[in-house]
Formats: structure tokens, sequence, C-alpha cells
């Protein structure tokens, strides 16, 4: 799993590139978790285009991080997720909870 | 002949890939289509991560993949020796979790990526699962 961040003044860009599993998620929940400790709260933008794979796991921390960030009076969206991603997301109920900005498919330009 | 392959290794969240992998890689002899496979890496990956997460305490065991490919049928077994699930049917529940950085949807995304998801398991006796699903093949589709 390949983790990439972008700091800006009131947001943070997450990008994720690889399978999203028990493994992984404990990689993205620990980054993350640092970086807005470092930061400061920031909200969150995170971009699942180049994800792969997710699971149940991955979904978990996603909402986990949800859990923190709306705690902090911030908002979280979620830029793009390819179509098998997608399908998973939608399944699982988070995007009624975490919108999906770019809902058209996964392909970047 | 039916054909068979069995993957044994500890339980460690990252064995997780190499289980869904290798059953996806196995079960692509059947030239199933994309979206299947998809279901099969789905439901393994989360049998396997509940055996990992939940079956044993000190987070030291074995976990037991198989998966048969039986005429289109693709059967696998999930299995470890860990504490086992007290209540099966609640642990199925959608939405049942003990942590809060789970969502509980283990069970759900097996039955909805399988066509049948067996479980059996007691306190102390450690845990089986059992999937099948029919695998078409993706060409004349």
């Amino acid at each position: 799993m390949k983790i990439e961040f972008e700091t800006g003044r009131n947001l943070l860009v997450v990008r994720l590139a690889g399978e999203l599993d028990e493994h992984t998620a404990a990689q993205f929940r620990t980054a993350v978790e640092e970086r807005l400790d470092e930061d400061g709260e920031r909200d969150l933008a995170l971009d699942l285009s180049a994800v792969t794979f997710i699971d149940s796991s991955g979904l978990g921390a996603i909402l986990g991080r949800y859990k923190r960030i709306s705690q902090a009076q911030r908002r979280m969206a979620i830029l793009g997720a390819s179509p098998q991603v997608r399908r998973i997301l939608e399944l699982s109920g988070l995007l009624k909870i975490i919108p999906l900005a770019a809902p058209d498919d996964g392909t970047t330009a | 002949m039916d054909n068979t392959l069995r993957l044994e290794f500890p339980a460690l969240p990252a064995n997780v890939a190499v289980a869904r992998v290798c059953v996806a890689v196995f079960a692509s002899q059947l030239d199933p289509t994309v979206s299947d496979l998809d279901d099969v890496k789905l439901a393994v990956s989360e049998a396997v991560t509940n055996a990992v997460v939940h079956a044993y305490e000190d987070g030291r065991g074995t976990v037991r993949v198989s998966a048969t490919l039986a005429g289109d049928d693709l059967i696998i077994t999930v299995e470890d020796d860990g504490c086992g699930i007290a209540d099966v049917a609640r642990a199925r529940q959608p939405a049942f979790s003990t942590d809060p950085e789970r969502m509980g949807l283990g069970f759900a995304f097996m039955e909805s990526s399988m066509d049948e998801v067996a479980v059996d398991s007691a306190p102390g006796r450690g845990t089986r699962v059992t999937m099948k699903k029919r695998l078409r093949a993706a060409k004349g589709k």
C-alpha cells in the first residue's frame, strides 16, 4: 500500500494506492492519525482511485477516521474510487455517511 | 477428479492478501468473470481476516484454507483452532462488531459475494467457514 499526503491550510488530502485490507488498513490508520496529530485537525479528502481492493477492514479504517474528523467538527469526502471499490462502498452503506465526490468512475486523467 | 488447493499459515494480517490472491489464481482455471473473481477475493479476505483478528487471543495460531474446484463450483473452507464463536447467528448479523474501528460486515460480505456460506463453530473448538460459488466461464457470455 502506498500512502501520499498533501497538506493544505484546512485540508489534508490522502491518496492511497494498492489493496486496503486488515494489514494495510493498520498502516493507513497509523499514518493518518500521526499526520493529523502533527498538523492539527483538517478536513480530510481521501482519494481511493488507485485502490484495487477493499474489504470490511479497509472500510472500518475509513469509518474510524471519519469518527475523528467529525468529532473535530471537520468534514470528510472520498475523491474517487474504481468501479469495484465503489461497489463495496455502496454495499456497505458508507457512502450514506461519507460523500463520494467523483461518482462517475475511478479513472484518473 | 476434483482439484484442491490447500494453504496453511500463521494467523498474521499480512497473510490475508496471500490467501485471497492464491485462491483467486487457483479459481482462474475456470476462466471466471472479473466480477466473480472479485467476489471470491472479498469472501476469502473476510473469512481469513475473521480468523486472524478474532480466533487467537494471543495472536498466535494457524489458519487453514482450502479451495476445491468441482465442476463449475468453487468450494472454499477457512478453518482455525481458536476460541470459537459462542453465538454464530448473532455474529452473522450485519453491523455486529465488538470494535469501533470495524463495520461488522464480514459475514454480510461473504454472504453477498458467495452462493452459500456455512459456519461451524463452538467456544473453544475453533471455527470452520465453508463457502460455495458457481463460477460461470467468462467466455461465451
